[in-house]
């Protein structure tokens, strides 16, 4: 299989350029409330409608700190492997902006509350560790709205003060498919934890991406730009791949990269320069003075790590254990909570095989045809259990039980009554089913005639039919073993 | 003057309780006294019409339990008053009404005072002088043309003419004892931590603390009560059991050691306030008090590393004065021509000026060798007052170098002007608590005090001990009215 897997190279007649990736990720911490007031977090609210003079920065007024967004990113950092500090500082990251209130944002800067440490990734080659540099907290800004008013920009502070988790990678990842195996590796173990829920529509993981390339073989990092704010999996590896392609040419003109920070348009497909670093800003960063700095102690830290559930990883090495299930199958069972959740809901009251099968098989394919998540499946976990059960039990072929998987993606109904209702229960009194075969037999002599001379295809056409006069409900082991007996 | 306009905080609560007087009498001997003393420009804006409600209101359902029941207050611009224009000082802030109550102001009104108006300070309590006010000079009562101290100028100008029975002030290097002592008034920055910042307009985060001024070391202890509580709406706030400071209060300081620091015998500090700082050497030996000769090493490095930390702190506090949320805005083609003609038209100079300071030693390739060595040598400096703490319990200093100067004197020279906080700064670096109460007059007649300086959250101890050379010091303000025509 390995050879099937490209590196990802960036070819220019006969030479080979390597692309190294960074990211940034903004993970926004699950939260009732802001990181320094008590103003709820709900996305789309009305405009406005979700500030506190804290976030609003009116004169006097105090950040607080939100307890459980600690806990929230002390758990997202034991996720990651990583060394929780037990002193940690928010700092003052200063610039003006018209949706940045304070005049200020509440960042961590030289000492944030997690330090290194790494996430593995599941590549179709193997295993692949991706280091993690750090992960701070700090306050989202506002929204400004350029295009309500033709004269105006209006500003919502819904946003503003809401707790943000940066998770900074080593510049470990070479190829758009780790960048996509990563960020869906974090958002699981995050989900997983409850710390973030994940959803890049509504703006909760975000990315600022580090590009650099360098020919193959070399070991010195080359330059690097940083591409702002990118807010999907597409659009990052689309802003990769044309950054690292625009990088690679001007290396090939002689040129060399400047470093600097640039946007990814969408629409064209390109990015552009956003400032270069003779005008980064200076952001004067220094320790928040109406903030003490954050002291934890062991016993604390100590207390998250009991409330850790099971991680992806475990996970799958448990599954595989425990079912034999396929490092491949089992990773897809795990990738999401809520699927390991359906999973071992219906295998625990079920066979284990069939679950994987019908899950990662029917299942998937509905969701994936009606664009829905397995929280919203209409065939519950218990109903596919009892699916399941009506096969392994002879109640219903497989056959059948795909029609009755249908019928219940349709209605959402106990596969039982639909057995019931419709009448779809194997048939496997073997009376009954001799009586079918014997009539089977007796009309078509001929084929019985070629069958007996060696023709054994032909023993296909004597199971079909005995299905079709069953109306599919024959037990089809039943009838093999009968039909067998008969002609031989 | 009306007679009730002589009396003093625990005076007028004695009369209150006793109901020898009412809260609308009280009040408005204090409101007329302020109408008739515009001269002395001490109110940026009066509440006097709700307080008079509130004063009878109060005469109707009197609570006497409280701690100043029905007692009016003036208070410095810098407390957000709900419903009550507040300013800073500042044109910035010119139209902004806050919808909410500092808890310094809330403390004071649920103990049963009664805000009369707000008092001029220098703007956004950067200055020693009041006149940085974008609101106009403050006159000192002691003379005319005198600046009242600053930043809290307002406040000491009006409860030395008896404007108000009592005020407070904040005190970020000396905004509190400079004016008090400016005056001929006690004033007293606590502990950092003992009472909110929450809705006090900031200058200095790690500095800023708010504190009582008064007529004497009792009302203080009064005051200081009231204000000063634990609250969870600042992080910095600290959790601790606040004393009975006035009902403790006692003068007897037999066996107390008293530091004298030798660093405080700067070059050219007029010999009356040499004398004055001796006179109260002799008070302290008469009384029983030991007299030690201490050293604060890095005395010297107080002013420097002050102007350093305060400017950095406030060059950030200061940014959410851009215009686009509230208080004034002026028109811009853009975002950044708005942003720098608010803040052009908005600050005044002094306040532009260590912006300016503030952002310069905070900038990559300066923040080690200003902001970060000042945070190294700030510590040094905290660390002298805790070596002195080994061997005495507090510490007599001048609160000034020199008495109040002419209004104009020191404006265009701000090196000169900073000097001024030479004695109280330190104080502020190392965060604790000191007092400075009225102590004699200068060959003017203008008024001198003495600093007391204390151990952390140790309030009492420099109240018991400012109550006693108070006692025998036999300080007596002079003031003829001569702004009331």
């Amino acid at each position: 299989m390995s050879d099937q897997i490209k590196e990802y190279l960036i070819l220019r007649d006969d030479k080979e350029y390597e692309v190294i990736i960074g990211l940034e990720v903004h993970a926004q911490v699950l939260s009732e409330s802001k990181l320094f007031s008590s103003s709820p977090t709900k996305f789309g609210s009305e405009p406005n409608t979700q500030v506190s003079l804290v976030d609003a920065a009116f004169p006097g007024m105090l950040p607080v700190i939100n307890e459980f967004c600690i806990k929230q990113a002390i758990k997202t950092g034991i996720g990651l492997n990583a060394k929780i500090n037990n002193k940690s500082i928010f700092d003052r990251k200063n610039y003006f902006y018209a949706d940045l209130p304070q005049g200020y944002q509440i960042s961590q800067y030289k000492n944030p509350i997690v330090g290194e440490g790494s996430v593995t990734l599941d590549m179709p080659d193997g295993e692949k560790m991706i280091g993690i540099e750090r992960l701070h907290l700090e306050q989202d800004a506002g929204k400004s709205i350029h295009d309500i008013d033709p004269q105006n920009t209006l500003v919502d502070l819904n946003r503003s003060g809401v707790a943000l988790m940066e998770i900074v990678s080593k510049p470990d990842l070479r190829s758009l498919d780790e960048v996509n195996a990563y960020i869906k590796k974090l958002r699981s173990i995050m989900r997983y934890l409850g710390t973030c829920d994940g959803n890049m529509q509504e703006g909760s993981l975000r990315a600022d991406v580090n590009v650099s390339v360098r020919k193959k073989g070399e070991t010195e990092l080359g330059t690097r730009c940083e591409i702002k704010n990118v807010n999907s999996i597409k659009f990052m590896q689309m802003a990769i791949d044309y950054e690292a392609n625009r990088q690679v040419d001007i290396l090939e003109e002689g040129g060399s990269i400047d470093q600097e920070t640039r946007l990814f348009d969408t629409k064209k497909n390109e990015t552009r320069s956003m400032r270069t670093k003779e005008d980064a800003h200076d952001y004067r960063y220094f320790p928040d003075p109406d903030l003490l700095p954050l002291e934890l102690n062991d016993d604390f830290i100590n207390e998250i790590k009991k409330e850790i559930p099971e991680l992806p990883d475990e996970k799958k090495k448990r599954f595989i254990e425990k079912f034999n299930l396929s490092p491949y199958e089992a990773n897809i069972l795990v990738s999401d909570i809520e699927t390991s959740k359906y999973f071992e809901d219906v295998s625990k009251n079920s066979d284990v095989k069939l679950a994987t099968n019908w899950i990662t098989g029917e299942l998937f394919a509905l969701l994936n045809n009606k664009s829905i998540e397995i929280t919203e499946s209409p065939i519950t976990s218990e109903n596919l259990a009892k699916l399941i059960n009506l096969i392994k039990d002879g109640t219903i072929s497989g056959k059948i039980a795909k029609n009755v998987f249908e019928i219940m993606a349709d209605s959402g109904k106990d596969p039982k009554k639909i057995v019931e209702e419709k009448g779809l229960k194997q048939q496997s009194d073997p009376k009954e089913l001799e009586k079918i075969i014997d009539k089977v037999i007796s009309d078509n002599p001929k084929n019985v005639e070629a069958y007996k001379l060696g023709k054994d295809k032909l023993f296909g056409f004597f199971v079909g039919q005995v299905m079709k006069q069953s109306n599919g409900k024959a037990n089809p082991q039943l009838v093999n073993e009968i039909l067998k007996k008969k002609l031989n | 003057m009306s007679e009730i306009n002589n009396l003093k905080l625990c005076d007028l609560v004695d009369k209150i309780k006793n109901k020898k007087l009412s809260s609308k009498e009280i009040t408005e001997a204090f409101i007329n006294r302020s109408k008739k003393s515009s001269k002395l420009n001490s109110y940026i804006t009066d509440n006097f019409d709700n307080a008079l409600n509130s004063a009878k209101e109060f005469d109707e359902k009197p609570d006497f339990n409280k701690k100043i029941p029905g007692i009016p207050l003036a208070v410095k611009d810098l407390f957000c008053t709900k419903n009550l224009r507040t300013t800073a000082g500042s044109k910035i802030l010119e139209n902004f009404i806050p919808t909410y109550e500092s808890t310094v102001t809330q403390n004071i009104i649920d103990h049963g005072g009664i805000i009369i108006g707000k008092l001029n300070c220098d703007e956004f309590a950067m200055g020693s002088s009041n006149e940085t006010s974008n609101y106009g000079n403050v006159q000192n009562p002691i003379s005319e043309n005198l600046v009242p101290g600053g930043s809290s100028g307002g406040s000491s100008a009006a409860l030395a003419a008896k404007l108000t029975p009592a005020t407070i002030g904040t005190d970020t290097g000396g905004s509190i004892r400079q004016p008090a002592s400016f005056t001929g008034t006690v004033g007293l920055k606590p502990t950092y931590g003992s009472c909110s910042r929450y809705g006090i307009v900031a200058f200095a985060s790690s500095l800023d603390q708010a504190g009582p001024m008064t007529h004497d070391v009792k009302d203080c202890a009064l005051l200081l009560e009231v204000m000063s509580s634990f609250d969870t709406k600042d992080s910095t706030s600290v959790e601790f059991t606040r004393g009975n400071y006035l009902n403790d209060l006692n003068e007897n300081i037999k066996g107390k050691k008293i530091g004298i620091p030798k660093e405080y015998k700067v070059d050219g500090m007029p010999k009356e306030i040499e004398d004055l700082w001796e006179k109260g050497i002799k008070i302290i030996k008469d009384n029983g008090g030991d007299v030690i000769d201490i050293s604060l090493p890095n005395t010297n490095y107080a002013l420097p590393t002050y102007y350093i930390v305060a400017p950095a702190e406030a060059s950030s506090n200061l940014a959410r004065y851009d215009g686009v949320k509230y208080g004034f805005r002026s028109k811009g083609e853009n975002l950044i021509d708005m942003y720098e003609k608010t803040r052009s038209e908005g600050f005044g100079d002094e306040v532009k000026r260590r912006i300016m300071i503030g952002t310069y030693v905070l900038s990559s390739g300066y923040y080690d060798a200003y902001y970060l060595k000042a945070q190294k040598v700030r510590r040094l400096i905290k660390n002298d007052f805790d070596e002195a703490y080994k061997k005495v319990d507090a510490i007599l200093t001048p609160s000034t170098p020199s008495s109040a100067f002419k209004i104009g004197e020191k404006l265009n020279d701000p090196v000169s002007m900073y000097l001024n906080d030479i004695f109280t700064v330190p104080i502020n670096l190392a965060g604790l608590p000191a007092i400075s109460i009225p102590a004699g007059h200068d060959n003017n007649g203008f008024p001198l005090g003495l600093q007391i300086i204390g151990k952390a959250f140790d309030e009492q101890n420099i109240l018991n001990i400012a109550y006693s050379i108070e006692k025998n010091i036999g300080y007596k303000n002079h003031i003829n009215d001569w702004w009331i025509k």
